[in-house]
């Protein structure tokens, strides 16, 4: 084996170990609140009971510190259930078949009605294989409906989701009409409605949880490739529908244990926003199921925790709002692809630009005066439009830097320093002018300001292709075109 | 769904299919919502030569290798390669799609997407390992982009995702190959890079197939040639195919009856 070869290798272990670091942190972040919880946890009287009221610093500490039962069921449950949809959902999002789950949590509305007119009673296992059976029916219909020829996926969406949930409303005006007064949570489905959970749900929301991040762990190549590439997939004997069929399988178990939590509105948030957030901080996508588990699990944590605090606040809306507080967070301050970051690199190329042409025009300015010639300020807003304020700070900046220096009248002249800088950037600028000018065929009164944008981001090899192109190797050509005299 | 292996079609695949032969492809004709778009192709390829699909836009050239894929439903033919059908023949088949046809923006890293090339030889749910990202590495520096195997997908110039996409197809190291338009839109280096790895492929007695729009390059880069506008105008060896007449037949002006026999096909099945 070549050591250049085994560099690279070397290189390749160097660089992966930022991930690896990425996901121990993540993985110790969950471990530690685990952790923690457990420890502080004693059996004791419920607070989800209670009518609506603000707590007492007492009562507020023992939900944090989840020492009732029942709040470190509700609790515990719905952040697995975050974590788990948060793990599937990044894959939906990424197949974007995110809205799809929208369509399937509306439509589980009238297969809980149907069991409930039925049989009359709320058994809950029941109830969720009566959701399960219309939330596959409502996405078997949308696939159904995708493949007519004139109707989109986006409709096709929009008619299930809304004709399934209304046909589940009607059901439940029908339910409520025959005032058995067994019906009240019922509504908890719809808007989602953590208190009444009790350990059973939890623990079935633990075994899907389970199920989902091993199954997502196993078939972790597989998702990925049909992912990015569905008929590269195919041609390599992937069976694409068989693994889409797992996939949506998984966003079904996921929403149908968590409608009791959730709620089947507000369901689809915690599929989309969790992995919408995590893409913002990473390019790896198995730091990204990470982090989209993590988002999704301390999201539900946060939320169920508030709204067990201030009984009366709905989980599924609280914890909606969580997500979207780290989703917010990560648009904000994440390194690269955030608002901030991108913000920051725009502000400080503007920077660097007006200092570059600050520093061409004096060096036009040299060409016309001869080198060493002191420009008066007054005389800069002549050579170009920019702004006072501008002007000022970028002098200041060149002063400091000592590409200009200032005279006693305050005129300003460049530096040895500064001269090389600017001839440089007046080089670039008239290579790119004389290439458009011969190669691209472009009018030589347009090609100043087409160069003024590009002659700050031209890389050295750039520079160099020009150099051949042009056959000009050392000197700053002269400007190709003659300013036009102001009319 | 669409019925791909008719009985039919298998017992008349069996007597014309060659075992020798790479790529063949007997009375095929695909049609998109009932509207044909390739009609009654017969082609058996050479092995081990360089293949250049040539024909105007609307001619059905991405849908013939999409045919031979199985990517897109056959109305009727049959297509084998070494005399056996796709399903069974798969390692030995590459392929590499249009570049737009994936979002690039993916979160993946450049050795993440070359690694996809071994996915095919891996069972269900187990991970690439060690010896796959090695082979990655090694195409990747067959077309000059292992510098950039940690970068981004979406940091790529587009001539550099077509050489992550040839590497990637490097990756599998299979028989014959497909490509799909590599040469579209692509700088300088990455043309020179293709071209190389072309020749090398031939040289190893791979057979490639490659759709190709510009004509200036045919007789340059293939030594057989597929004329196609919805049908096979004219087959094989450059300098016997690519001439100006058949050149004539393939672009100056489709087959108005076939169009217009394609369109009342697709009326009358949607109706």
């Amino acid at each position: 084996m070549c050591p250049a070869f085994r560099q690279r290798e070397r290189d390749e272990w160097h660089l992966m170990s930022p991930r690896a670091r990425a996901l121990a942190a993540i993985g110790m972040a969950g471990v530690l609140w685990c952790g923690a919880t457990v420890v502080a946890s004693e059996p004791g009287r419920s607070i989800t009971d209670t009518s609506i009221r603000w707590p007492t610093w007492p009562e507020l500490a023992r939900a944090l510190a989840l020492r009732d039962y029942n709040t470190r069921v509700v609790v515990l449950g719905t952040a697995l259930l975050g974590v788990a949809a948060g793990v599937v959902g990044t894959f939906a999002y990424l197949r974007r078949r995110a809205l799809m789950g929208d369509a399937l949590s509306h439509a589980t509305l009238p297969g809980i009605a149907i069991v409930f007119l039925l049989t009359g009673a709320k058994s809950m296992p029941l109830l969720l294989m009566g959701a399960t059976i219309s939330g596959v029916l409502g996405v078997l219909a949308v696939l159904g409906m995708r493949r007519m020829p004139r109707i989109k996926e986006d409709a096709a969406i929009g008619i299930v989701l809304s004709v399934f949930f209304g046909f589940g409303m009607v059901l439940f005006g029908l339910i409520q009409q025959m005032q058995t007064g067994n019906e009240a949570g019922l509504a908890g489905f719809i808007y989602g409605k953590a208190a009444a959970m009790v350990a059973g749900d939890a623990r079935l929301i633990g075994v899907v949880a389970a199920v989902v991040v091993a199954a997502c762990a196993a078939l972790f190549k597989e998702f990925r490739v049909i992912c990015f590439d569905q008929e590269y997939a195919s041609s390599q004997g992937f069976r694409v529908p068989l693994i889409d069929l797992i996939m949506m399988g998984l966003v079904v178990m996921t929403t149908v244990v968590g409608l009791q939590a959730v709620g089947l509105i507000l369901i689809v948030a915690l599929l989309i926003i969790p992995a919408a957030a995590a893409r913002f901080w990473t390019d790896d996508l198995l730091v990204m199921v990470a982090l989209s588990g993590l988002f999704g699990g301390m999201s539900s944590l946060i939320g169920a925790t508030l709204s067990a605090i201030v009984s009366g606040l709905p989980t599924g809306a609280m914890i909606v709002l969580c997500a979207g507080v780290f989703f917010f967070f990560s648009m904000l301050i994440a390194p690269r692809r955030g608002v901030i970051a991108s913000a920051a690199r725009h502000w400080l190329l503007r920077r660097r630009v007006a200092y570059q042409h600050l520093l061409r025009a004096l060096a036009e300015y040299e060409e016309t005066h001869g080198e060493g010639a002191a420009i008066g300020r007054k005389d800069l807003f002549s050579v170009r439009s920019w702004s006072a304020a501008q002007v000022r700070r970028t002098l200041a900046r060149a002063v400091r830097s000592g590409d200009l220096a200032v005279l006693a009248d305050g005129s300003v002249r460049l530096t040895q320093r500064g001269r090389v800088e600017a001839l440089r950037i007046l080089r670039n600028h008239r290579l790119w002018e004389l290439y458009l000018i011969r190669h691209a065929d472009v009018a030589p009164s347009h090609v100043d300001r087409d160069a003024d944008e590009v002659e700050h981001v031209l890389s050295e090899a750039i520079v160099r292709d020009l150099e051949r192109a042009l056959d000009e190797v050392a000197r700053v050509p002269p400007s190709p075109h003659v300013r036009e005299p102001a009319p | 769904m669409h019925d791909q292996t008719s009985p039919s079609s298998v017992q008349r695949a069996s007597p014309d299919h060659d075992p020798a032969c790479p790529v063949s492809i007997h009375d095929l004709t695909v049609a998109y919502h009932r509207r044909p778009v390739l009609w009654d192709i017969d082609y058996a390829g050479p092995e081990g030569q360089l293949i250049g699909i040539v024909g105007p836009n609307g001619a059905g050239k991405s849908t013939l290798i999409k045919a031979c894929l199985n990517l897109v439903p056959i109305a009727s033919g049959s297509v084998s390669f070494y005399g056996k059908p796709y399903r069974q023949q798969r390692r030995l088949v590459g392929y590499v799609p249009q570049r737009e046809s994936v979002d690039w923006d993916f979160p993946a890293s450049v050795l993440d997407v070359v690694t996809m090339g071994r996915y095919g030889r891996l069972p269900w749910c187990l991970p690439p390992t060690r010896e796959d990202r090695r082979v990655a590495l090694h195409c990747l520096e067959q077309v000059g982009m292992a510098d950039y195997a940690r970068r981004q997908i979406s940091r790529l110039s587009g001539g550099q995702q077509q050489r992550v996409f040839l590497a990637r197809a490097l990756a599998q190291d299979a028989r014959i190959y497909f490509m799909d338009e590599p040469f579209a839109g692509v700088d300088a280096a990455t043309e020179t890079a293709i071209v190389g790895i072309l020749r090398e492929l031939r040289a190893r007695g791979r057979t490639v197939l490659i759709v190709h729009h510009d004509l200036q390059t045919v007789a340059e880069y293939f030594n057989h040639v597929i004329l196609l506008n919805m049908r096979i105008i004219a087959a094989g060896p450059t300098a016997q195919v690519f001439t100006q007449e058949n050149l004539q037949k393939t672009y100056g002006g489709r087959l108005t009856l076939l169009d217009k026999a394609a369109q009342a096909m697709a009326l009358n099945g949607n109706r």
